[in-house]
């Protein structure tokens, strides 16, 4: 497969962001995975989100790691700096991207064989030091790319399509998400942009790590009856808590809801979630009640979405290190090199 | 007991051993002893032998007290101060005929735990700390100062040089000072009434230092990486690698602190694993800031993959490989020089890369410094080989340097200014005919100027391709970028002897200072060899033509498996029979003496005689 540019011809009616770009400044290169793919949906949500919050795209550094899945960061804002790194591993690159320049946006995408089999030590630490940063796992239950071998989210029971019936127990990458740390953790399903959007949006404007599952089926391997990871089966079992509202900082709140039913909660750079509640019980405050919550329904079979857990006000890597303001690769001489003086004077206190 | 051999009579020239057991508190009184003998104008190497363990094992501390300057191990012992009764006879075995035994006498031993061709010293040191102090640790504590105090007077040490180090040691904390000084007097009047002191081998106040200083080559290296501009580093702990990412952290915390902000002007992770490391070293090398790791031989094994992605995707990194005691764990607290091939042609497929090879601290610190310069500029990994002997063991170096005026070497790096102003920017497109492309780093224009880095085939635009002939014109461009590489790297140092001669040697890293004291005892035998340090690879021109100008070149390295010669002979058109290998590979630092036994009898099978009197 060789790259397939996208004619760049705008059309003149299509409507502008603030920077006065269309969606088309949002978008990457053709797809080259199979039509109806699940992760292609994502990439959609996300060009949207991105446009839709007004993010000058090269300030965004979007990372992967390999797999399908992993292949997507192609496919969106083509005006970003991209790095494929290697299978599993793209949490500590961008960790060290992220330690480099704290004033761009990362972006992180993977899958679950990449995230929660081979990686999952690297997924891990990355969430345990709270390192700023969207990453979305789209999740198959797969690997897409090596032709449909169970990954480590595919739940026990399940049927691969020739028959093969998974006995290991999933991981759940929610849980391990809330257990290590991240300050934002979310669960959606590909075929709900609705609730997908203003997800990704919250989780842009989020400082800290956000987290968001995405059930993402994979139509060449994993979407037939037996699978719960299909579109069949997300569509019928899919629980969400909550539908966000998004509002970035500074915009007027006007629509009105029933009081008891919304939750309200102003991020750190002003921006205000709206929750609208759809079980009453469930506060996206409460790490252990989350937990708890979906520990209960999982057990009931039901797959639970919706912003499960955010704390607003979460620390970062950079603040726990005590980092300086200036991006680090933007530090000079001046502000690196002690100097000939400092290094007579290290000299004289080692005679 | 007659003593069956004269006793060792030397100034300024012979070698004190400490028998320890580990955790007992004798490294400070150790390295107070070798310090005293420097603050005396005399130069001291001590090397300090452990176990990888935190208490409890045997411990050794050896000082090579010699004022000519030479820096390597010598082999043998003159003074044992044997102080650990679980390595007794193997520490009494290694006295040289005429040597000389310190020994803890609270407890009569036996005369067969004795040599008849030693002088044995003995001093009930348990009983005098039982009297003098009460504390159990105190008494094991001030134990060791104690013999140091003894030890002065046995070996004519002044008193004022090490009272004035303990004095900058405990500065501001009295309740220590005191006590110490207190000890270390009390020791040494002992010895002047209880014993016969001097002994043969003492020291005399020399000028022989003048204005080195003393360091490990760990904390010169990671200074390095300061000067050097590096704001990221990630690691993973591991003998003998992790003091240099904690001297890092302490020169930074010196030298990097914004003195308006109290911020910190680095990151320093400590990674949950090497390939962590290496990772978040790509990451922010990828994103524009200097970064390195720092590991050993199991760490660079983890790194493999990764280590394949930089070279192909062409991002800077910095590795210190601090060589330990291989394969496996082998002998984590040992020296080796036996990472060679692993780094040279680290990962899978076709990559070969850089290694830099610094000879001691002071070179660690310019190498370190250097190689950021080297990793931007080359767009690739740069290795800096170094090993346990250079980077946890405190030499005596010419001090370290700094031209003010020298700037970072950021390499090809496209600016919002040439992008602007429409300069043509492929990532992988070779402009300049040197293998090496332009880069840019991301969040720099808002529409040019972007590119989408990968381990998988790119054209020159950074485009996907899975064309074999775009993969081909890319992997000789690497070559190519390789070939470049000679121009930035530190070149070969070769010193011709006195007279022509038919036979070479190369060697590298912490080789040195054996080889250079080797080739004086051999010029002294009227024994020539010229000499050829290698400080890098990829191999200088200057490399080949210093075989080709020998019959026979011995090639000296740590290793069993001869890894520098293999990489000559793989790298080089070079007759392979000519390369003589000398290995060692013990895990204890090599030594002239050894050196000198092996050559001199490959040097007697090549039929080599000194034809020649030593050059007046
Ligand atoms: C070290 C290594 N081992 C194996 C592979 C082969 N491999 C490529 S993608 C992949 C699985 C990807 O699965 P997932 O992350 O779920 O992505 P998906 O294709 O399902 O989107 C594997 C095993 C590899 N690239 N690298
Ligand atoms: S194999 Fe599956 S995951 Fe990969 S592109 Fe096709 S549908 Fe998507
Ligand atoms: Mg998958």
């Amino acid at each position: 497969m060789t790259y397939l540019a996208k004619p760049r011809l705008h059309h003149p009616d299509l409507p502008k962001n603030k920077l006065g770009y269309t969606h088309r400044d949002y978008e990457g290169t053709v797809s080259t995975l199979c039509a109806g793919c699940g992760h292609d949906s994502i990439s959609g949500a996300i060009i949207q989100a991105f446009f839709e919050l007004d993010v000058p795209p090269h300030r965004v550094a979007k990372l992967s790691g390999i797999g399908c899945s992993s292949k997507t960061p192609t496919y969106f804002l083509g005006n970003s700096h991209g790095f494929n790194s290697v299978h599993g591993r793209m949490p500590s690159v961008l960790t060290g991207a992220n330690l480099a320049n704290r004033d761009l946006i990362y972006f992180g995408v993977s899958g679950d064989g990449d995230s929660a089999s081979i990686g999952l030590g690297q997924f891990a630490h990355l969430m345990r030091r709270g390192v700023n940063m969207v990453y979305i796992v789209e999740n198959n239950g797969v690997y897409g790319l090596t032709k449909g071998q169970f990954s480590a989210t595919a739940d026990k029971g399940s049927k691969a399509k020739r028959g093969a019936v998974n006995n290991d127990e999933p991981i759940d990458m929610v849980m391990l998400a809330l257990q290590l740390g991240a300050s934002f953790v979310a669960r959606s399903f590909s075929g709900d942009k609705e609730q997908l959007v203003p997800l990704i949006r919250a989780a842009i404007a989020h400082h800290g790590a956000a987290f968001i599952d995405v059930i993402s089926p994979c139509v060449a391997f994993n979407n037939h009856p037996g699978s719960t990871k299909s579109y069949d089966f997300v569509r019928e079992h899919n629980e969400a808590v909550n539908r966000l509202d998004f509002m970035p900082a500074k915009t007027e709140i006007t629509t009105e809801y029933a009081p008891g039913t919304l939750q309200e909660v102003v991020q750190h750079d002003g921006s205000v979630l709206r929750l609208r509640k759809l079980h009453e019980d469930y506060d996206a405050s409460d790490k252990a009640g989350a937990m708890n919550y979906l520990l209960q329904r999982q057990a009931a079979g039901e797959i639970v979405t919706g912003l499960l857990y955010l704390r607003p006000d979460a620390d970062d890597l950079h603040r726990l290190l005590n980092t300086v303001d200036v991006p680090l690769n933007q530090l000079s001489e001046k502000e690196l090199i002690p100097g000939a003086a400092a290094l007579e004077k290290f000299n004289a206190s080692l005679r | 007991m007659k003593q069956t051999v004269a006793p060792i009579e030397r100034v300024n020239d012979f070698v004190v051993k400490f028998a320890n057991v580990n955790g007992s508190g004798s490294a400070s009184a150790n390295l107070l002893f070798a310090k005293s003998i420097l603050r005396m104008g005399i130069p001291v190497a001590p090397r300090n032998i452990f176990p990888s363990n935190i208490q409890g094992l045997p411990t050794w501390f050896e000082v090579r007290v010699n004022e000519n300057g030479w820096r390597g191990r010598r082999g043998g012992v003159d003074l044992m101060v044997a102080m650990n009764p679980q390595t007794w006879e193997q520490d009494v075995k290694e006295i040289e005929p005429g040597g000389y035994l310190f020994y803890d006498s609270t407890k009569p031993l036996p005369a067969a735990k004795f040599r008849d061709d030693i002088t044995i010293i003995g001093m009930p040191l348990t009983g005098i700390c039982n009297r003098e102090y009460t504390d159990a640790r105190q008494r094991q504590l001030f134990k060791n100062i104690i013999y140091v105090g003894a030890l002065s007077a046995l070996l004519e040490i002044e008193p004022e040089a090490i009272a004035e180090l303990i004095g900058e040691l405990y500065k501001g904390k009295e309740a220590l000072l005191k006590p110490n000084v207190q000890a270390m007097r009390m020791g040494r009047t002992y010895a002047q009434n209880e014993l016969d002191w001097p002994l043969g081998i003492r020291v005399k106040r020399a000028n022989a230092v003048g204005e080195k200083i003393f360091i490990e080559g760990n904390s010169a290296a990671a200074l390095g990486c300061v000067y050097g501009g590096a704001t990221v580093a990630a690691w993973y702990p591991i003998t003998p690698s992790s003091s240099l990412a904690e001297a890092f952290a302490r020169h930074c915390r010196r030298f990097r602190t914004d003195p308006a902000t109290g911020k910190a002007r680095y990151a320093i992770v400590q990674a949950e694993d090497e390939l962590a490391s290496i990772g978040i070293v790509i990451g922010a090398t990828w994103n524009g800031a200097r970064a390195f790791t720092c590991t050993s031989g199991p760490g660079i094994s983890l790194m493999q993959e990764f280590i394949g992605l930089a070279y192909f995707a062409e991002i800077p990194a910095v590795l210190f490989d601090i060589q330990r005691g291989s394969p496996s764990t082998g002998m984590p607290t040992r020296t080796q020089q036996a990472d060679l091939l692993s780094c040279a042609y680290a990962s899978h497929g076709d990559t070969k890369h850089v290694l830099i090879f610094p000879q001691d601290p002071k070179e660690a610190f310019e190498f370190a410094a250097l190689s950021f310069d080297l990793a931007d500029r080359l767009q690739t990994p740069i290795f800096v080989m170094m090993d346990l002997d250079i980077g946890m063991q405190d030499w005596l170096c010419e001090p370290l340097a700094w031209d003010d005026s020298r700037k970072l070497d950021r390499g090809k790096v496209m600016s919002y200014e040439d992008l602007e102003a429409g300069k043509d920017f492929g990532r992988y497109l070779d402009v300049d005919g040197d293998g090496i492309a332009y880069r840019t780093y991301p969040g720099t224009h808002p529409n040019r100027g972007s590119y989408f880095t990968r381990g998988s085939t790119k054209d020159r635009y950074a485009r996907y391709t899975e064309d074999g002939a775009t993969y081909v014109d890319n992997m000789q461009r690497l070559q190519r970028k390789f070939e470049t590489a000679k121009q930035y790297l530190p070149t070969p140092v070769r010193k011709d002897a006195a007279q022509k001669t038919r036979c070479g040697a190369i060697y590298f890293g912490s080789t040195a200072p054996a080889m250079e004291e080797a080739l004086a005892a051999l010029a002294g035998q009227g024994i020539h060899l010229d000499t050829l340090r290698i400080r890098a690879f990829p191999f200088h021109d200057e490399i080949a033509d210093f075989i080709a100008d020998h019959e026979q070149v011995y090639v000296v390295e740590q290793n069993r498996d001869a890894q520098m010669r293999m990489l000559l002979v793989n790298e080089l058109a070079v007759d392979a029979a000519k390369l003589i290998p000398v290995l060692h590979y013990d895990g204890t630092p090599i030594t002239a003496r050894f050196i000198l036994r092996e050559v001199g009898e490959k040097l007697a099978m090549f039929n080599v005689t000194p034809l020649r009197k030593v050059a007046p």
